[in-house]
């Protein structure tokens, strides 16, 4: 049993009329790990944890929840699962308290059981003080923290996270974070999407970049950000005129040179931090004056950048047309 | 600490649970919303007694009626519109749970999706009934009277919710078929209006324009109202060249609920589960 993966995908295709919203994506999620589905808006991201989740039938292809197949065993994947949604979707005129105990009557859970876990779920994520308070008057950081005690009082196995801190501020996202890892300490298997990068970066053990409703690179965050090339260098000029001279110098030093289209800045490979000695020391003996040095390294950004040809937050922006279809979705 | 850790992580009991608990279950958290939101009740309260005064008190006057005074032949006809409306009840809450990702939430868990509707359902007619209590209220107080046997009287009661229930696979239709709150709120109204009004609810048909007339004495709100206004004693008998529904008021509203119970539950139900599907 150890080795069933907790979730596994087997080329899922989702057609939505001449639409493929997913094309054929495949992972595995071996258990106790954190997956983290990376992608812009309408990549699929939301398609496929709804496949797995049993909200969508497949158009072909296998979705396993704890080995249970979500087309012939939905409701075993049901007990299996917990799934926190894109919006929370909390009851808004039901209290913290009652929102627990309406998920947990119908999981068939006892009264007696429902009111002990319900005090130790609140407690946990900080929602004593409000547990008798209507949800609409939570925060948004509160309404996923509530969210996701509510996924949790049947203690699934398996959370499926479907962009669980969009819309929240940095510091309610942070404590996000911490009660998920949390939740992976106690041995839950996560299954999270994101459209940030950094979010992935934290959480996750793999991740798989999806767009277009296709895997186009998985692996861990080291991996990604190893394809994504090597270090680089960073010469902002004070000065635009200097830009030709300060060019024809870094080249001397260091190879894959190139200006940024936007100011006064130079960009080149670098290996390291001697090549960042010798730059400095080359631009201080030329006299050109500089506003400031640096050594980049790869986030996943680039990343995304490197594998998809346009940024990712970008993208979420512009992808109008696909976000309809995940809408279509839901 | 430890302690939360422990009963957290330990395997819950998890009991089974049938249809009719599960069920329960949705109307417990549907009732709690009214009782939270009382001016949820509005449509049913507040409303519908402006309109028995504004009719009773503005039109009663101008509006001849046999065998009956205006006001007790009003009180059927308004309880009916009541009822009618139970389908927009039920829409508008199912349609705003399915923007939530209330329906989501429910159908990601192990519960039989049935019980989704039919908590719907009978919260929607505990609503609704609640309505015709109001209603039952105003009216003795301004002068309706339950003139027959106990028999009869429950009779009529009993076929507003038979009609009530019919109406409400009507609201599960509408209500997934649309996809915001505002949608159908619009359809609804412009549904409902017509449906209530081109009927004997508020004036005798007879005194309509011909063709009016034979839309109104075949609408199907007219049976219920014409059924109940026998029922309890609140009008004269049907006027000799009133069309064939209106002759057999009690068995037409039996028939039209059946009739509607067939053509919108199969709908509904396709409806709710395309809409499940994807």
């Amino acid at each position: 049993m150890s080795d069933v993966p907790a979730v596994e995908a087997i080329d899922l295709v989702k057609r939505f009329g001449d639409n493929a919203a997913v094309d054929g994506v495949s992972f595995s999620v071996p258990r106790g790990s954190v997956l983290g589905m990376l992608g812009p808006n309408g990549a699929g991201k939301t398609t496929t944890v709804r496949m797995l989740t049993t909200l969508s039938r497949p158009t072909s292809g296998t979705g396993r929840v704890s080995g249970h197949d979500v087309v012939a065993e939905p409701n075993a994947v049901r007990r299996s699962m917990g799934l926190t949604g894109q919006t929370a979707t909390v009851d808004e005129l039901l209290t913290g308290r009652e929102n627990i105990r309406l998920i947990g009557r119908l999981y068939g859970l006892p009264m007696k059981y429902i009111k002990q876990v319900s005090d130790e779920l609140l407690e946990r994520f900080t929602l004593t003080a409000a547990a008798d308070r209507i949800a609409k008057t939570y925060s948004g950081g509160m309404r996923r923290r509530l969210d996701l005690a509510v996924s949790l009082v049947a203690h699934p196995p398996v959370l499926f996270l479907d962009e669980p801190t969009t819309g929240l501020d940095p510091r309610s996202r942070s404590e996000l974070w911490e009660v998920l890892r949390g939740l992976v300490r106690d041995g839950t298997t996560l299954l999270l999407t994101t459209q940030y990068l950094e979010e992935a970066d934290q959480l996750a053990d793999d991740i798989v970049v999806i767009d277009k409703g296709k895997v186009i690179a998985r692996g861990t965050p080291t991996q990604l950000k190893d394809q994504a090339g090597r270090a680089s260098v960073v010469v902002t000029l004070t000065h635009e005129a200097d830009l030709a001279q300060a060019e024809v110098l870094l080249r001397d030093c260091v190879s894959g040179v190139h200006v940024e289209s936007s100011a006064r800045r130079l960009v080149a490979q670098a290996s390291g931090l001697a090549d960042m000695t010798l730059i400095a020391g080359v631009f201080a003996d030329s006299g050109i004056a500089i506003d400031d040095l640096g050594l980049k390294r790869p986030s996943l950004d680039d990343v995304f950048l490197h594998l998809t040809g346009h940024r990712a937050e970008l993208a979420a922006d512009t992808d109008v047309e696909e976000s309809a279809v995940e809408e279509a979705a839901r | 600490m430890t302690a939360t850790i422990s009963t957290v992580n330990a395997d819950p009991p998890i009991e089974a649970r049938n249809l009719a608990q599960q069920s329960l279950t949705v109307v417990w958290r549907n009732l709690l919303h009214i009782r939270r939101m009382p001016e949820m009740l509005l449509d049913v309260t507040i409303q519908p007694v402006m309109f028995v005064l504004l009719f009773a008190y503005v039109f009663g006057g101008s509006i001849a009626v046999e065998g009956a005074t205006y006001r007790e032949f009003l009180l059927p006809g308004i309880m009916a519109q009541t009822m009618v409306f139970s389908s927009a009840i039920v829409a508008l809450g199912l349609t705003n749970d399915l923007e939530k990702g209330i329906v989501d939430r429910f159908k990601s868990l192990p519960i039989s999706r049935s019980s989704v509707l039919i908590g719907r359902s009978v919260s929607s007619l505990i609503h609704s009934s609640i309505g015709i209590v109001v209603m039952a209220v105003t009216g003795l107080l301004i002068g309706w009277r339950i003139r027959n046997g106990v028999a009869d009287a429950a009779l009529a009661f009993l076929l507003l919710l038979l009609f009530g229930f019919s109406m409400i696979w009507l609201g599960i239709w509408v209500g997934s078929l649309f996809k915001s709150v505002e949608a159908v709120n619009g359809f609804m109204f412009t549904v409902m209006f017509p449906l209530t009004f081109v009927a004997n609810t508020f004036a005798p048909t007879e005194d309509m324009p011909s063709w009016l007339r034979f839309i109104a004495e075949w609408n199907p709100v007219s049976s219920l109202t014409a059924s109940l206004r026998e029922l309890w004693g609140n009008a004269g008998p049907a006027v000799s060249d009133a069309a064939w529904p209106l002759q057999h008021p009690v068995v037409m509203s039996v028939v039209w609920s059946v009739i509607f119970t067939l053509v919108f539950a199969p709908l509904a139900l396709a409806a709710f589960r395309r809409r499940s599907r994807d």
